[in-house]
């Protein structure tokens, strides 16, 4: 066993150490610790990605002194080691890009407990990415919901602390559902371990018995992370809790935090269940469904909104629509798609957040459509990279929304009965998504007189004035590129990862 | 399907009629109190049902006394362990759902989540 097979419990423990480390210290070490324990744990996450490249096969580890069946276990393919990295490039990308509304919005005594819940996060991300035991994922499905509503109610007005009661509703009501689907598979399997439970269910499948509960416990699963991911009919809470949360929340919820739960979503079907059996019960079908009913209306309920963040946010629903479309087709081809889409989304939505706060600080910090006009030209990068997030997220060529676009339609189209279906929706959401995009970056550099300038006090925003933010928007907006013009490898390492899951 | 089933394993079927319940009034209940009432029934139904599974008839709680270490003697002492680890997680939540209510309180003077919906939008921000 080399040493690098460590890593990935490491980074787990140490993201959940730092986490109560931060709560006695003050906000601006706090800070520090932040930043340099999500370096560290992206930079072991590296060494873990290029250990198991290397190797070409998942390892297992072993938590404390039982093996399986009994123990506990984390399992580490090349899917897992790379989303572990990505999620720590977003993360710190989104912790960067923020810093200056952190300092605005934060009460000074509470500044330090924003980390203590961003470093909890982490870790719950982490742990969900790695684990191989269902009781635990749910633990930190658990931890998760927790510190995502903490990052949104630590900016203290009431239309905070009302989206996250909202979204503490939803989610719990998405736990139970969890909780219950993972207690029924245990009742028919008698393990915890997602390799033992595969095997089990197999077997109960190739002899017909209990197929009734089978499919109840992966339905309960599948809606369960369904409602907590945001999936279409659920997805009331999600405007307000993304809108007037603070801008690193907002970015790290909308990338991350969904992500979190359909990556687990991903490992039930493949590696709980089998994905042979997930295609034969009519649980896609569902997902398909309810994948494009939300890629149409998140598109029109952005288009009606006049709140940019608030925008931003219900295309956030649409995107969603599309990931969970893609588990819907049933074959691997739309999974692929559907991760390629987690990783795309992810970079787009989390610079779209960070580039509309730019954009709204050359407009007097206010959000309203009306108030944006000709903020491109007062704040360059901001409009610059929001117009590159706009035509990813519209899927032009070169960026990284075309590339996903393009796997969800071949994959479509390999599909005999939904080919039609999916390439109509992706038609029509694409034209959505072009209407509402492409009207807010047609404002963001429609010139506005100066005299109205002055008047309404707006103000014009250098690179020199927010140095932090626009490093971190160059960042998202160099990523975005490379996972637009080099999608191949990312696709392979997609490709293997899934591999590895059987 | 035999309806019979559903009499030899009333309490099952019990656990999950609780959890309906608490699931409908975590969802429907428009007062904020319910709702976290609802939530508790609906994870106490969930541990119902696997202490339920754990449990093996006439056998006792897994807690070594008088030296007897026959697995013979002890029920199957997971399910219990997956329990208490649940009723942890679902403390943690119930107290950060209350608290979150008593600050919308403080603010609103209402337990009434869609009047506090009203509400914001008079106010605006």
């Amino acid at each position: 066993m080399q040493f690098v097979q460590n890593f990935p419990f490491i980074t787990i423990i140490l993201s959940l150490f730092s986490g109560p480390l931060c709560s006695i210290l003050d906000g601006k070490k706090a800070k520090k610790i932040n930043l340099a324990v999500i370096s560290i744990i992206g930079g072991m996450s590296c060494a873990v990605l290029a250990f198991v490249i290397r190797t070409g096969e998942a390892y297992v580890y072993r938590m404390g002194h039982f093996s399986a069946p009994w123990g506990n276990e984390i399992r580490v393919g090349v899917l897992e080691a790379a989303m572990a990295v990505f999620f720590c490039v977003i993360m710190l990308l989104c912790m960067v890009g923020g810093v200056l509304e952190r300092e605005k919005e934060l009460e000074e005594s509470k500044a330090n407990l924003y980390y203590v819940m961003v470093n909890l996060l982490l870790c719950s991300l982490l742990a969900l990415i790695y684990t191989n035991d269902l009781f635990t994922a749910y633990v930190f499905v658990e931890i998760n919901t927790i510190s995502a509503c903490g990052l949104i109610m630590i900016k203290q007005n009431g239309r905070t602390l009302e989206a996250a009661t909202r979204y503490m509703i939803m989610s719990l009501l998405g736990s139970g559902c969890l909780l219950l689907g993972i207690c029924f598979l245990y009742d028919l399997t008698g393990h915890l371990l997602m390799s033992n439970i595969q095997e089990q269910v197999q077997i109960l499948h190739q002899t017909g018995q209990y197929a009734m509960p089978l499919l109840v416990a992966l339905g309960l699963m599948s809606v369960g992370l369904a409602i907590k991911s945001a999936l279409f009919p659920f997805h009331s809470w999600l405007p307000d809790a993304y809108g007037y949360s603070t801008v690193s929340s907002a970015a790290i919820l909308s990338s991350l935090v969904s992500k979190g739960y359909i990556f687990l979503l991903v490992k039930i079907f493949y590696r709980v269940i089998g994905f042979d059996i997930v295609r034969d019960s009519k649980v896609i079908n569902v997902l398909f469904v309810f994948g494009i009913a939300g890629m149409i209306m998140g598109s029109v309920r952005a288009i009606q909104e006049n709140n940019i963040r608030r925008m931003i946010a219900y295309s956030s629903v649409a995107q969603i629509g599309y990931i969970y479309m893609g588990f819907g087709l049933g074959t691997t081809a739309g999974v692929i798609a559907s991760i390629y889409h987690i990783v795309c989304h992810a970079a787009t939505k989390s610079l779209l957040f960070v580039a509309a706060s730019g954009i709204t600080d050359a407009s007097g910090e206010s959000t309203d459509f009306f108030e944006l006009t000709g903020a491109g030209y007062r704040n360059k990068v901001a409009g610059i990279a929001f117009s590159v997030g706009s035509l990813s997220m519209v899927g032009v060529p070169m960026f990284s929304g075309f590339i996903s676009k393009l796997l969800f339609a071949q994959a479509g189209m390999a599909s005999v009965h939904k080919m039609l279906p999916t390439l109509i929706a992706l038609a029509i959401s694409t034209i959505l998504n072009a209407v509402y995009f492409m009207k807010t970056v047609i404002r963001l550099y429609t010139p506005v007189s100066r005299s109205v300038i002055e008047k309404k006090g707006y103000r014009t925003i250098t690179v020199n004035d927010q140095k932090a933010k626009s490093a971190a928007l160059i960042c998202f907006i160099i990523l975005n590129l490379i996972l637009g013009l080099c999608s191949e490898p990312i696709i392979g390492l997609i490709q293997s990862g899934l591999g590895m899951f059987a | 399907m035999n309806i019979a089933n559903l009499f030899n394993n009333y309490e099952e079927a019990i656990a999950m009629i609780l959890f309906g319940i608490g699931f409908s009034n975590l969802l429907l209940q428009k007062n904020l109190i319910k709702k976290i009432i609802g939530l508790n029934i609906m994870d106490t139904a969930t541990y119902l049902f696997l202490a339920l599974k754990g449990y093996i008839d006439g056998r006792k709680a897994p807690i070594v006394v008088n030296g007897v270490q026959s697995v013979e003697a002890y029920i199957n002492p997971i399910p219990s362990g997956l329990v208490l680890t649940g009723i942890v997680v679902s403390v943690s939540v119930t107290a950060l759902m209350l608290s979150l209510t008593i600050r919308l309180y403080r603010r609103y003077h209402t337990l009434d989540l869609d009047e506090i919906s009203t509400k914001l939008k008079k106010e605006g921000l």
